[in-house]
């Protein structure tokens, strides 16, 4: 007679993948900036006014928007930012 | 099992193998059978995943299957839990049982019906957040974002007063019968009191609860943002008593709730808060049509109602999902 218990595992048994940040530009000149708004109030203002401070340095920007900020960018934009920038810089709002 | 962080911060029940084979026994689907992808990290899950968990929330076996079809009415693209989990507003999923199933399980539609007290009111909801904690991976903190939380994210379930209302239920009026078992699933806040002791004309007493209801979540959010209404009996009464069908009721409440854009317009009233200027004159239903889910429950006595406010509605945000519970 033993008084040991298995438990079970309630988890996935599974450790979501985690990725390193990617490394941090040194500089911005020469690079394109994706400017990404979630849809959310007043989160156009922010880039917009972004997007004029990286233009008067001469730094070229593209514009994405996520369909809803209450769900995670399609895969498709995700692919496009990585595909057509070197930085992104994602506006939350209120 | 709290060090290894699987549970949500109040004792749970050893989820040992006598236990879980027990618990399976409460559903005829096989164990390896795969229900749901579990977000937010879209997990792949069993039965016997589910029963673990619902082990541990201190389910009956015979509970179960409303676990089951619980999970399978919020891991949808129209539920959105993903979005739920992540938002920074208190909110959390709240099911509404209907169906001969919730006499057989002894679960709560009566006094206390938002509290606690029940076993079965008080262990489904949570055994279905330790599956979205556990096997998602959506902790408070982690995905979870929200600022304030309530209470009901332990684990907020609940039946409908059924038997003894002339109305349809809350599954009749989304298109099942009364001898369908049926979980429903909405996005919520935590409850919010109404009172009014005072009125004995239907007339009266929806004027009230139509006040309250404009003030769901912000007196200035308008058609975004949706409810659920929980009629107390007494409160009920007045309504059933004077003749009044459901269909007239929530016709009745959604002309009250027409709200004139002018008195809302950020910067009215001196509240920065509201709509854009070029929203004024106009007038919009507070709710989206059908947007107003109305249950009752409660006990007896107490001329007391329930506001839970929602979330964002429509494709972009939450959509309630209901589920016929199957064996």
């Amino acid at each position: 007679m033993t008084n040991e218990r298995v438990l079970l595992d309630p988890t996935s048994e599974s450790t979501p993948m985690e990725r390193n940040l990617s490394e941090r530009p040194e500089t911005m000149n020469g690079l394109t900036v994706g400017l990404l708004d979630i849809s959310k109030g007043r989160g156009d203002i922010f880039l917009n006014r972004l997007e004029e401070k990286l233009s008067d340095i001469g730094i070229k920007t593209l514009r994405f928007k996520k369909p809803t900020f209450t769900k995670p960018a399609p895969v498709d934009l995700r692919q496009e930012i990585a595909t057509k920038c070197d930085a992104v810089i994602e506006a939350l709002a209120d | 099992m709290f060090e290894r962080s699987w549970t949500d911060g109040l004792p749970v029940v050893p989820p040992t193998t006598e236990r879980v084979r027990k618990m399976l026994e409460g559903t005829t689907r096989s164990p390896d059978e795969i229900i749901v992808s579990v977000p937010p990290n879209l997990i792949e899950c069993t039965v016997e995943k589910i029963a673990i968990n619902a082990v541990m929330a201190g389910c009956k076996p015979d509970y179960l299957p409303v676990v089951i079809s619980a999970l399978e009415t919020i891991c949808t693209e129209e539920f959105n839990m993903h979005g739920v989990l992540a938002t920074t507003m208190s909110v959390g999923p709240i099911f509404v049982v209907n169906g001969p199933i919730t006499r057989d399980i002894g679960m709560n539609s009566g006094i206390n019906v938002l509290g606690h007290g029940n076993r079965a009111n008080s262990t489904i909801g949570r055994a279905v957040q330790l599956v979205i904690h556990n096997v998602g991976g959506g902790g408070p903190g982690g995905i979870d974002r929200s600022t304030l939380g309530h209470m009901g994210k332990q684990g907020f379930c609940f039946s409908e007063n059924e038997l003894s209302s002339p109305w349809s239920s809350l599954a009749e009026s989304r298109g099942y019968n009364s001898s369908q078992n049926v979980v429903t699933a909405f996005t919520g806040e935590g409850p919010r009191l109404v009172m009014d002791q005072k009125s004995r004309t239907p007339e009266s007493l929806i004027r009230t609860l139509a006040e309250h209801l404009i003030s769901s979540v912000s007196s200035r959010v308008v058609v975004g943002m949706d409810a659920m209404l929980v009629l107390s009996p007494e409160h009920a009464s007045r309504f059933h008593e004077a003749g009044w069908s459901k269909d007239r009721f929530l016709e009745e409440i959604a002309e009250i709730m027409m709200i004139d854009t002018d008195n809302i317009i950020a910067g009215s009233g001196g509240i920065e808060e509201g709509l854009p200027t070029e929203m004024k004159g106009m007038s919009l239903p507070k709710f989206k049509p059908n947007g107003l889910l109305l249950v009752q429950a409660g006990g007896p006595a107490g001329l007391f109602s329930a506001i839970i406010g929602g979330w964002l509605n429509g494709p972009s945000g939450s959509e309630p999902v209901s589920k016929e519970i199957s064996a």
